[in-house]
């Protein structure tokens, strides 16, 4: 599969800290992991060293299916990065996750930019590989449930 | 309530501006352009900069407050703060704590000054450089949402999908600042009217902010000097009272990744019941509001959180006529804004607000008593602030 956006913005890498390490090794895989409380077993995300319900820092990555339902969207006209300057427009997505306690993740919504897009419908989730950066990295992007 | 209000404790005795420019504009160094607000505020509240005992800023501003007070030969530096976040969510914030300052007998008479100069130090609404990116802008960057309009338009677009908010409400918005600017001569877009049509077929930026629905980026400084009530007598102005002013954010309003639990929110939710009951008044009772626009849907959910309208009645409130100055039902930014007089982070609508009060608007709003300002929707903290005529304390 072709990159939904034209080549050229930063990519993705693990924080210097490690905390979301975990997440970007997943997405290699093509496993979506998460966040989950290993004391109140709840999900949570962005990435975080203490559970923000039982102040437990015992959390754990998990695994929990790529599939949620479009909270909000936008779609983008104006190219703030230069590589984005022929791209035309382009949707994100904000994506709910009702497996992980609807846990949000942003996203591309893959298919015609110029289509209208439904708050509330369903989406899956695909592995967008970048094989030829350094480091290589993989997003997850979102395409209609059909 | 309590005792522990800053309610009429302190007065506004004096306000400053560099000329505005348009980014990159400013034949001065950002560091000269915060002197000359500062100079200016002093010169207009009838001091001597060297009286001066405190600076208060917000948005991590760059003219440090020992430099300041080296430069102008101040006394007795007895106060620096700094009010955390970003954009303009610190305006009436660093106002609170210049004011609770002087309240607490820790300062004598402290500034509010933001000053920009994007030319010498870089641009706001540009995407990041660079092959990588880690921490929580990894999770949105790779996928093309960098700035700041493409931050807020998610929560904007979640909003208007809630509440049927049609595109006409925002276009209200933009048309009563540009009309409100083309009679203030300080305005950058003084002399460049807008109408419905040239709105209308303006670009998008991104759905659902056209051109005219986003903020300019601006160069230039704006200073205010603060007074405790007691002193405000001394001085030419008349009197100009800090009512209220509150600073903060809703529960996990930066959980990292747009997963703060209620997202379609301009942040005003939980400080708007303690500004009002500070100031002892109600939305009803304000004159006249300066409500800082990065972007209008931002205005929008600001105005609806204080309780200016219901959620579902927006489509009716948000008509220019009902904008405008001096008959409108709501007043709106009456300088211009940030959209068409200056995007000095917010500072010049605590000024415009002042202005007000003092009778002094180029948008005067007749007997304007009480006068309110909203700084900086949709980031965290945000803060805002009411000032009141003599008659209102």
């Amino acid at each position: 599969m072709s990159a939904y956006l034209k080549p050229g913005l930063a990519g993705p890498v693990a924080s210097p800290d490690g905390l979301d390490a975990p997440f970007w090794q997943g997405t290699r895989e093509e496993k979506l992991l998460l966040q989950r409380c290993g004391s109140c077993k709840r999900w949570q995300w962005g990435p975080e060293w203490i559970c923000h319900r039982c102040l437990s820092f015992d959390l754990r990555y998990e695994q929990t299916p790529p599939r949620g339902v479009i909270y909000s969207y936008e779609r983008v006209w104006h190219p703030v990065h230069p590589a984005l300057k022929d791209q035309g427009p382009y949707l994100v997505v904000l994506v709910e996750l009702p497996d992980a306690d609807n846990v949000r993740l942003v996203g591309n919504l893959l298919g015609d930019p110029r289509a209208p897009v439904e708050i509330g419908a369903k989406v899956t989730g695909v592995f967008e590989h970048h094989e030829d950066t350094d480091p290589p990295f993989t997003l997850l992007q979102w395409a209609r449930s059909t | 309530m309590n005792d522990r209000t800053l309610r009429g404790a302190v007065a506004v005795v004096g306000v400053g501006e560099t000329p505005y420019y348009k980014r990159g504009q400013s034949p001065d160094s950002e560091f000269k352009l915060a002197l000359q607000a500062i100079v200016t505020a002093c010169a207009n509240a009838g001091i001597s900069p060297k009286d001066v005992d405190g600076f208060a800023s917000f948005s991590n501003d760059r003219s440090d407050a020992s430099r300041l007070a080296a430069a102008l030969g101040i006394k007795d530096l007895r106060h620096a703060s700094m009010q955390w976040g970003g954009g303009g969510g610190g305006g009436s914030g660093a106002i609170a704590n210049g004011a609770a300052a002087i309240a607490t007998g820790q300062a004598e008479c402290v500034v509010v000054f933001r000053a920009l100069a994007q030319g010498q130090f870089g641009r706001f609404g540009q995407g990041m450089r660079g092959s990588r990116i880690s921490g929580e802008f990894a999770h949105t960057i790779p996928y093309g949402l960098m700035s700041p309009a493409q931050m807020f338009a998610m929560k904007v677009q979640r909003f208007m999908h809630d509440h049927g908010v049609e595109q006409n409400a925002l276009r209200a918005i933009s048309l009563a600042s540009y009309a409100h600017a083309q009679k203030n001569p300080r305005a950058v877009m003084y002399g460049q009217p807008l109408d419905e049509a040239k709105y209308d077929a303006s670009r998008w930026i991104v759905e659902p902010f056209h051109l005219y629905d986003c903020c300019q980026e601006n160069d230039g400084a704006a200073a205010m000097v603060l007074v405790s009530a007691e002193r405000a007598a001394d001085f030419d102005h008349p009197p100009c009272y800090l009512l209220s002013a509150v600073a903060g954010s809703h529960y996990r309003a930066a959980a990292p990744v747009h997963n703060t639990p209620d997202y379609a929110t301009s942040t005003f939710k939980t400080l708007a019941p303690r500004l009002f009951e500070m100031a002892q008044v109600t939305p009803t009772d304000i004159d006249v509001l300066q409500s800082y626009e990065n972007f209008t849907g931002g205005v929008l959910m600001s105005i609806v959180e204080h309780g200016f309208c219901e959620p579902d009645e927006v489509n009716e409130f948000f008509q220019t006529k009902n904008l405008l100055a001096p008959g409108g039902a709501l007043p709106l930014n009456t300088s211009g804004g940030n959209l068409a007089e200056c995007y000095m982070h917010g500072l010049g609508l605590n000024i415009e607000a002042v202005r007000q009060i003092w009778g002094q608007s180029t948008n005067q709003v007749k007997g304007a008593e009480l006068s309110m300002v909203i700084s900086g929707p949709m980031v965290t903290p945000v803060s805002a602030c009411i000032f009141g005529a003599e008659a209102t304390i």
